[in-house]
């Protein structure tokens, strides 16, 4: 029996009132009649037939644009709302982390807001006492337990939150983005804590935006489009194929010639992406060509990767220098590199031209990357300078770690015996 | 609704902590602490004993309770309780909206949790009136009391009912609160607390028989201030009836438009 059973579910939100978002009574009155009042005006569907289920002791990662109804299925899963149609069963005690802390009385101690958010959140009077000890060593609040929580900065107020919802001790913990809001050692205190769950064979259904979460702590994703699934299953399988549609959707918006802001992808997080530059010299168009001569947004690991650049002059130009710099998705530079720099010397361009840096073998580890792509003067000043505008992502069979895959071999002498296939990391 | 209702038993601690941080919230940093609570009630006291005694002191002066302050009191000490939950109850799940939508709740218990900090401040204004009629020289304990739990019951499932109507509905019609606020003030007059259903005229006597505070009102001074035994129990179970019924009504279209709070408020 899965933990968590999602049938066919539908959600639709209705919109009341004709110019309002709420209505008066008095309006009601007169265009005849309270019930007809509460007859909706307009709807949206928010999910239109979801089915997945979640197994006990699972983790299930939810992916999707903004307004994908992530948030909407996660409140139907923990009882907030019901479904419009169709079907959601969750087997044992459900706690959801939606917003930290949500009740909190800003007039009375820390100590009594535990209490009643405790109660809230289903906990009994004595089960709230039995564990108080814990959530307030979790929270790290000390003698500030029996100061008003007026007085706690942000972060003792969030962990204070976080700290009563996961010792709710829920069979299925819930969690919408909220490890956003923290600091890094409140980040990693709670993915401490996701992991003792998982330990303790609890289920978790998360829903975020970091990918990098979702491939590295959930057995299963879920790609959420438009209030639809369009994938499911393997973490990294669901993630590349959501980045190539994001990427695909950014190529498609750079097809116009005055280049619009790119569409913000969810690893645009990290480093401001953008273009500038004096359009003496402008880049039409960033191809990314795999092995196979295909162009795409996903190379496996060791492959090779071209990278071909569709570049015009607007006047001729004695000056100038091309260059490419690979990043991690958090903005990390692993390789930067132009033609200044590597000793070649410009002596003439005018009109359409192509330059291409082919890539022998990409020896990065499996995750998101993104391209500066820039064509300036030699004293640096820009023509057009492409920032980070382009993402793809490597994928790998190995779970290895870090950013640079260097070629490697495993060799064991002496009295060591281990068995498996002898690779040269690359796979 | 037999499910839910099992539910808001089971969070009946929670309402109880609940109320105390409310009274808490409300009396942290105040000299006077609870006492302001009764400064309104007490202020109206004074008002309308200045009123009534003295500058509209004329040809039916003789015909009213004496002492007429303590005869007051026994009205807008239930009447506050009253009005200041109904009127709480219209923008409870406004303000608490934060909770509906982001934490599962059953969401009633938060125009309980009104209703019942109203009754408490009721249940310390009696000792407020215990005191008052102490001054007044005035037996304070009397076979009547037995009777009081009773009619508090009664008025606690009519605020409650009302309660639960009013917080839903105010989701979706949010002038409902405006509305309330004038219609209250009608029917405190039309309420025989500043003067004994006896002072009305024979014509209009059908009208405050239909009011249901009339009834709670004549009973609160039955058994507070007259003397003589209560034999009002009569229209009380009536009334006792129709509060039910209204509870049980309120709470079913409470529960009937639970699913579109969480969207609205």
């Amino acid at each position: 029996m899965p933990a968590v059973e999602v049938r066919d579910v539908r959600k639709i939100y209705r919109r009341y009132g004709r110019r309002k978002s709420f209505g008066t009574l008095k309006s009601a009155l007169l265009s005849g009649g309270v019930l007809k009042h509460l007859r909706p005006d307009s709807v949206f569907q928010a999910l239109d037939g979801v089915s997945f289920d979640v197994r006990p002791g699972a983790t299930l990662g939810i992916v999707g644009r903004n307004g994908s109804g992530k948030s909407s299925l996660l409140k139907l899963i923990a009882g907030i709302g019901k479904p419009s149609a169709g079907t959601i069963h969750v087997t044992g005690r459900v706690s959801a982390l939606i917003e930290l802390g949500a009740g909190f009385h800003p007039e009375i101690s820390g100590r009594e807001n535990v209490f009643i958010n405790g109660m809230m959140l289903g906990l009994s009077k004595a089960e709230v006492a039995r564990r108080f000890d814990d959530i307030v060593a979790f929270a790290e609040l000390g003698e500030f337990i029996d100061e008003p929580v007026k007085t706690y900065s942000s972060g003792m107020y969030m962990r204070l939150g976080f700290a009563v919802a996961i010792n709710v001790d829920p069979d299925v913990l819930l969690v919408d983005e909220v490890l956003a809001v923290g600091d890094e050692a409140f980040t990693h205190k709670c993915l401490e804590k996701f992991a003792d769950f998982r330990r303790q064979g609890k289920t978790i259904v998360l829903v975020t935006h970091t990918l990098d979460l979702i491939t590295r702590l959930c057995d299963e994703a879920l790609w959420l489009d438009a209030g639809r699934v369009r994938a499911q299953g393997d973490p990294k399988r669901v993630v590349d194929a959501y980045l190539t549609e994001v990427a695909g959707a950014e190529d498609r918006s750079q097809a116009g010639a005055p280049l619009p802001a790119a569409v913000a992808t969810a690893d645009s997080a990290a480093g401001a992406s953008g273009r500038w530059g004096s359009q003496d010299a402008v880049i039409e168009q960033v191809e990314l060509v795999r092995h196979d001569g295909q162009p795409g947004h996903v190379f496996e690991s060791g492959q090779p990767m071209r990278i071909r650049v569709r570049v015009r002059a607007a006047r001729p130009l004695q000056d100038f220098v091309f260059g490419i710099g690979l990043f991690t998705a958090d903005g990390v530079c692993c390789f930067g590199t132009n033609t200044q720099i590597e000793g070649r010397v410009p002596r003439e361009w005018s009109g359409a031209g192509t330059f291409i840096v082919d890539i022998d073998r990409l020896d990065l580890v499996a995750g998101a990357y993104r391209l500066d792509v820039a064509v300036h003067r030699q004293d640096g000043v820009p023509y057009d300078y492409h920032r980070l505008l382009y993402s793809f992502r490597v994928s790998s069979p190995l779970k290895d770690t870090g950013i640079y895959r260097p070629r490697h071999q495993w060799m064991f002498e002496g009295g060591i015996g281990i068995s498996g296939s002898d690779g040269d990391g690359a796979a | 609704m037999l499910a839910n209702l099992r539910q808001v038993f089971r969070y009946r601690a929670l309402i109880s902590s609940l109320v105390a941080r409310e009274l808490k919230a409300r009396y942290r940093g105040s000299v006077l602490g609870f006492f302001w609570t009764f400064v309104n009630p007490l202020l109206l006291l004074g008002i309308y004993t200045f009123v009534f005694t003295v500058v509209l002191s004329g040809a039916r002066a003789g015909t009213r309770p004496e002492p007429y302050a303590l005869f007051l009191f026994c009205g807008i000490l239930p009447w506050t309780w009253f009005q200041s939950s109904l009127l709480e109850s219209c923008s409870v799940l406004i303000t608490g909206g934060n909770l509906i939508r982001k934490v599962l709740f059953p969401a009633e218990i938060l125009p309980a949790v009104t209703v019942f900090t109203g009754l408490v401040n009721f249940l310390l204004g009696l000792l407020v009136f215990a005191a008052v009629a102490i001054y007044y020289g005035r037996p304070v304990v009397s076979a009547d009391l037995v009777w009081l739990p009773a009619i508090v019951v009664v008025q606690l499932a009519l605020t409650l009912g009302l309660a639960l109507l009013l917080s839903s509905l105010t989701v979706h019609f949010r002038d409902l609160r405006d509305l309330l606020g004038n219609l209250l003030t009608l029917w405190f007059w039309g309420t025989p607390i500043l003067y004994t259903v006896s002072e009305v005229p024979e014509r209009f006597r059908w009208v405050f028989a239909l009011n249901p505070f009339t009834h709670l009102a004549a009973a609160y001074q039955e058994i507070l201030f007259f003397d003589g035994r209560f034999d009002g129990w009569r229209p009380l179970l009536v009334l006792g009836g129709a509060a039910a019924l209204l509870l049980v009504f309120g709470y079913f279209v409470f529960d009937r438009l639970r699913d579109t709070l969480a969207e609205e408020v």
